[in-house]
């Protein structure tokens, strides 16, 4: 069996290494040993969904999932739906908290993309709250939930338009009291589908002869907002996600194939350009807007 | 025939998309109901004869992505800018705050511009205007209406008259084929305001 260790914490930092592994790994069945998390954000969560959804896919079974066991991350986990989404994608025992009814601290528990109803589900879902976690927490104007908003409809959009196949959307607001002296808000995007390389290779592969890969598709997608429809009215999504997050001095960066790129500001140390990590299919995104300070 | 066109024509965004689109949309999101929107508008257009104006009303609509104003705003002016069937004008209202960055970033990437109420009862020229297009433009909004005979006055140069009926061309101003007088879009939609 493969048994996946689980970072203790599973966040933005921390996910290629578990795509990674799962990546990596062979056919027989998995288990994935998430006993030791104490801390995971949306991008934790969501990767975690799509760990266990190539190792289900390839493995032909579904992979067990040791729960967490940490009362307040499982109470989270059920918080955020990761357990309503990880039926039929792990085998796990027990029975996780039921999430409680009422008023819920989660800016957007996770949300699967199939199509462009879900989308709009997502926006009508952000216009409660979002405004005021937005106004209170990161110091943005009221009207800031419109950018936010239109940036979650572009980066669910691009699932639907590019990846051919379905994925995930979550976000969530938290205190990086010690990491960064402020709140953050962080989005979490993925999918499974075929990856930008695979969206623009039929298009935009011949321009670039043999350097054509996983760097080169996404820094022709991320930089310099190419797409495979002819259409000039497209490719725009991208740019404008990267223009808005740039205006709140936020991190916006994407995996897919072997690559990740990224516009990191200058309190996040990621490296722009990764290329050296295992082939996970589809593509993730993950997107951090901090606090204003002010000047 | 009459010096301006016919009657200007509402077209209510946020009440099409809810009643074009399946569900109970109010936000004006995502490719296919920006395509859907910008079809019914279409529909709406296809018996006006061979000349409208239509006031393309967004104030209802709370959010706006790139992918819906690309579909509702950029498409639609460029499927009827060298339209010689359907001489098509439109003035797009409500074009406030929360809108306007979408809106100018799909005109400004298709080299297009339209006229668009910014405020109340404000109108500015959006999109990618030549420098000289938008000055001849400003001139005719604050006047409205300039005649063969204030022709000369209000635009001394030939430079600022070409840079007017290149406005004409772009569907950002009006000059009726009887009098030869140029009219703001403004001005022809503002009683429907």
């Amino acid at each position: 069996m493969n048994v996946v260790a689980v970072p203790g914490s599973l966040d933005h930092q921390t996910v290629d290494g578990l795509l990674d592994a799962v990546a990596a790994m062979q056919e027989q069945r998995s288990l994935f040993d998430a006993r030791h998390v104490r801390w995971i954000d949306p991008n934790g969560m969501v990767a975690l969904l799509a760990a266990g959804s190539v190792a289900r896919d390839r493995q032909g079974a579904l992979p067990r999932l040791e729960l967490p066991e940490s009362v307040d991350v499982l109470g989270y986990l059920s918080r955020m739906g990761f357990f309503r989404e990880a039926q039929g994608i792990f085998d796990f025992d027990g029975h996780p908290p039921r999430r409680a009814s009422g008023t819920s601290d989660v800016l957007l528990e996770i949300t699967q993309i199939q199509g462009n109803a879900d989308v709009h589900k997502v926006i009508d879902r952000v216009q409660s709250g979002t405004g005021a976690v937005l106004a209170s927490k990161l110091h943005y104007p009221a009207t800031a939930v419109v950018p936010f908003s239109v940036i979650l409809s572009e980066v669910c959009q691009n699932i639907i338009e590019h990846a051919d196949a379905s994925g995930w959307v979550a976000a969530q607001a938290y205190n990086w009291a010690r990491r960064l002296g402020r709140y953050v808000v962080v989005i979490s995007v993925m999918d499974l589908g075929r990856g930008f390389r695979g969206s623009l290779t039929e298009e935009h592969s011949a321009r670039y002869g043999d350097r054509w890969g996983d760097t080169t598709a996404l820094e022709a997608a991320f930089l310099h907002g190419l797409t495979r429809f002819p259409d000039s009215g497209r490719g725009q999504g991208i740019q404008q996600m990267r223009r808005q997050v740039q205006r709140w001095n936020g991190a916006i960066t994407i995996r897919s194939g072997t690559a990740r790129i990224g516009q990191v500001p200058e309190w996040d140390d990621s490296p722009p350009l990764v290329d050296t990590l295992e082939p996970f299919p589809g593509a993730q995104i993950s997107i951090i807007l901090p606090a204003r300070v002010d000047e | 025939m009459s010096d301006v066109p016919p009657d200007p024509i509402a077209i209510d965004v946020g009440s099409l998309v809810q009643k074009t689109v399946t569900s109970l949309y109010s936000h004006l999101v995502t490719r296919p109901t920006g395509r859907a929107v910008r079809m019914a508008i279409e529909t709406q257009l296809s018996g006006a004869g061979q000349q409208s104006l239509s006031l393309i009303d967004l104030s209802e609509v709370t959010i706006l992505d790139y992918s819906c104003a690309d579909e509702v705003v950029a498409k639609l002016l460029q499927r009827y800018l060298h339209e010689r069937a359907h001489e098509a004008f439109f003035v797009f209202c409500g074009v406030h705050e929360p809108h306007r960055d979408q809106i100018q970033v799909v005109l400004e990437r298709q080299s297009l511009v339209a006229v668009g109420e910014t405020e109340a009862g404000s109108f500015e020229l959006l999109g990618a205007p030549e420098p000289i297009e938008a000055s001849s433009w400003l001139v005719l909004e604050q006047h409205g209406l300039v005649t063969t005979e204030d022709l000369t006055d209000l635009y001394p140069d030939e430079d600022t008259r070409h840079a007017l009926d290149r406005l004409v061309e772009r569907r950002v101003a009006f000059r009726s084929p009887v009098s030869g007088r140029y009219h703001a879009l403004s001005r022809l939609v503002r009683h429907l305001l």
